[in-house]
């Protein structure tokens, strides 16, 4: 253990680095682009159903052919990662935002309507309020999988823990695989919790349970 | 008042939606300043489609609406909002704002400053009898009656002048309902408020409303005040809508006594002899006189009793005329006077006015036609009792006599030894 770290210390931090790196931008673009547009979906129900099918056809689509198909488009690199991940991370946040908006009490929206607010004001002060719980979730789901899957970025050359769990398939070095491996999940679930305590501060204080 | 330019006019107001249900159609309504309407039918007849085309929360399509004079469908429907109070059937209280963030969202929205905001929320939650520090408690943490109170206070709470309540007090114990329908009834007198009030509950608009709105199947079936409206229900939907209780009640409590009572009474001055009054009491077909002078004031009585039993020894009206006679004054109400008469026994009371001067008669048998009108009558029936000086009315009422003054109870109770008393 200490030998590993000892010769492969500054690899790893610099590893786990690149991994967040790539996770957090693919997700934040997609919180970015999903929430607007799955608040937007509740105004156009029918495009709603058109747009959240596409979303799920291309979650199907295995991630290693995703990725594959980044290279002939933007080439190598973190780059074409990023988008990869950015398209995995839409669905769950998209779905979840576009139910949780869906969801919330017909009756709260009449009444923020009744009593004079835009539909701007409405959606910002009282849906999207009452919807966090429901987007929250959404999002730390896509947290996840981009995480677990940004580690075949490396695939790419996008670098990442990747890098370490390949060489140790490549060289047969189970240590390194291993190391490449526990971050990850450690990753993983840090960064599901620390989203879990952002849940938490964002909904409203009459909704948490 | 009538000069004053009306708050609200409905002018042939319709609403069709989508499909071709029609809502409400030949809305035509008035309100004025400070008035409290109350809407009122069965459910689906209309109320909250007719409410909310008010502050643009649904579009007729056809008719128009002019709020102060100016067609509603020309405003920004979010500044009209904004400047119309609005309860909500659900009360909508937002659960993730604090009492004082609901009480003062209007206000926010009109960007009011924070101080300005924070004193009418004090002001208003002392309004409604609720401690300060609810303001910074959220909707969960407080009953559904306290809940209802910052629903009624937050419809004021930006000084809206027109304030639109949907069944604001719907599902509340019998106690809790009451004291608030005080509290709005309250608010509505003292800031001078216009209300307008939907409701299924015939008590609660009675005692709300100075003007109330009966709809059925989406169209207005009767304006009127609570007075009119009780007094003359347009139709059958309507009576039942009140129901016979509060009919016969409510009857007694608005008619007085001179609607009812057969004018042109058989009287008789103190002069005449017993020989006169004999034939008038044959040629009337009657058996009690009342006795006046001739000024008209009501005197006393002689009856065909004491007639027969002083014959001999008298010789005028009022050797033995009883001036132990109790009588009503024409404008008293019914209510009190039928407990009276139905207690003593009494056949039937002679009705002064304030002077003193006979004015009619009220009779036992009088009191069961109006009962019996309220249950069974039409209209008909209830306006010829109401003018009782028609000339038709007029025959009706000397047969009436004839036959309901056979035998007035309240003159046997008295000792015909006593008769001849002059005591008053
Ligand atoms: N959005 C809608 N689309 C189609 N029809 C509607 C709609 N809203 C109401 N209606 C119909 O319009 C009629 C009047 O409804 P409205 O809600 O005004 O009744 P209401 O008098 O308020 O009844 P309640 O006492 O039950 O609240 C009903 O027949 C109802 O089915
Ligand atoms: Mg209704």
């Amino acid at each position: 253990m200490i030998d590993f770290l000892n010769a492969h210390g500054s690899e790893l931090i610099t590893k786990t680095w690149e991994q967040l790196y790539i996770s957090a931008l693919a997700l934040i673009l997609g919180v970015i682009v999903a929430i607007p547009l799955g608040i937007l979906l509740t105004r156009f129900p029918k495009t709603a159903k058109v747009v959240i099918g596409i979303a799920s056809m291309l979650q199907t689509v295995p991630s290693l052919a995703l990725l594959a198909l980044m290279i002939p488009l933007f080439g190598i690199g973190k780059f074409p990662a990023i988008v990869a991940l950015f398209i995995y991370s839409l669905l769950p946040i998209l779905r979840n935002t576009y139910i949780g908006m869906e969801d919330v009490d017909p009756v709260l929206k009449d009444s923020a309507k009744g009593m004079g607010m835009t539909t701007m004001q409405s959606i910002i002060q009282v849906e999207i309020p009452m919807a966090t719980p429901v987007i929250m979730a959404g999002v730390r789901l896509s947290a996840v999988y981009v995480i677990a899957w940004a580690t075949l970025a490396s695939y790419i050359g996008a670098g990442g823990l990747g890098d370490l769990i390949f060489n140790g398939l490549n060289l047969f070095q189970p240590d390194l695989i291993i190391g490449g491996t526990i971050p990850v999940t450690i990753l993983a679930l840090l960064v599901d919790y620390l989203l879990g305590k952002l849940e938490k501060r964002l909904t409203p204080i009459s909704e948490r349970s | 008042m009538t000069e004053e330019q009306p708050i609200l006019v409905f002018k042939d107001v319709e609403k069709v939606y989508r499909g071709g249900n029609v809502a409400v159609e030949h809305v035509n309504l008035t309100i004025h300043k400070g008035d409290f309407v109350c809407l009122i039918g069965t459910s689906g007849s209309g109320k909250t489609t007719t409410m909310r085309m008010i502050n643009r929360m649904l579009e007729p399509t056809g008719g128009e609406i002019l709020y102060n004079g100016a067609d509603i469908h020309k405003a920004n429907p979010v500044e009209l909002r904004r400047h119309i109070g609005y309860v909500i059937q659900n009360i909508g209280l937002m659960p993730h704002m604090t009492i004082y963030e609901n009480i003062t969202l209007v206000p926010k929205l009109l960007k009011w400053p924070e101080e300005k905001r924070r004193e009418k929320a004090e002001e208003l939650i002392k309004l409604v009898e609720l401690p300060e520090d609810f303001l910074d408690r959220y909707p969960s943490e407080l009953s559904g009656g306290q809940q209802q109170r910052i629903g009624v206070i937050r419809a004021l709470a930006a000084n809206q002048d027109l304030i639109l309540m949907d069944e604001p007090f719907g599902a509340l114990d019998p106690i809790t309902r009451e004291s608030l329908q005080e509290l709005v009834k309250n608010l509505q007198e003292k800031l001078g408020k216009t209300v307008v009030f939907v409701t299924h509950d015939m008590d609660e608009a009675l005692k709300l409303a100075t003007q109330i709105v009966v709809m059925d199947g989406g169209h207005m079936i009767q304006n009127a005040t609570p007075e009119e409206l009780l007094r003359h229900p347009a139709n059958q939907f309507v009576e039942n809508l009140i129901g016979e209780d509060r009919l016969i009640q409510a009857r007694a409590d608005v008619t007085t006594v001179a609607q009812i009572m057969l004018k042109n009474p058989v009287s008789i001055t103190p002069g005449r002899s017993l020989g006169d009054a004999i034939r008038l009491m044959r040629k009337r077909r009657v058996d009690t006189l009342l006795v006046t002078d001739d000024d008209g004031y009501l005197k006393g009585f002689i009856d065909i009793e004491s007639l027969d039993n002083n014959y001999k020894r008298a010789t005028s009206v009022s050797d033995i005329m009883n001036t132990r006679i109790f009588s009503v004054v024409s404008d008293t109400l019914l209510r009190d006077t039928v407990d009276r008469i139905l207690k003593r026994g009494l056949k039937y009371v002679p009705v002064v006015n304030h002077q003193g001067q006979l004015q009619g008669i009220v009779t036992r048998a009088a009191l069961v036609d109006m009962v019996y009108d309220t249950i069974w009558g039409d209209s008909d029936d209830e306006t010829s009792e109401h003018h009782p000086d028609d000339a038709a009315i007029k025959e009706n009422s000397n047969a009436a006599m004839a036959e309901k003054l056979t035998n007035p109870v309240g003159t046997k109770a008295t000792d015909p030894d006593t008769s001849n008393d002059k005591e008053v």
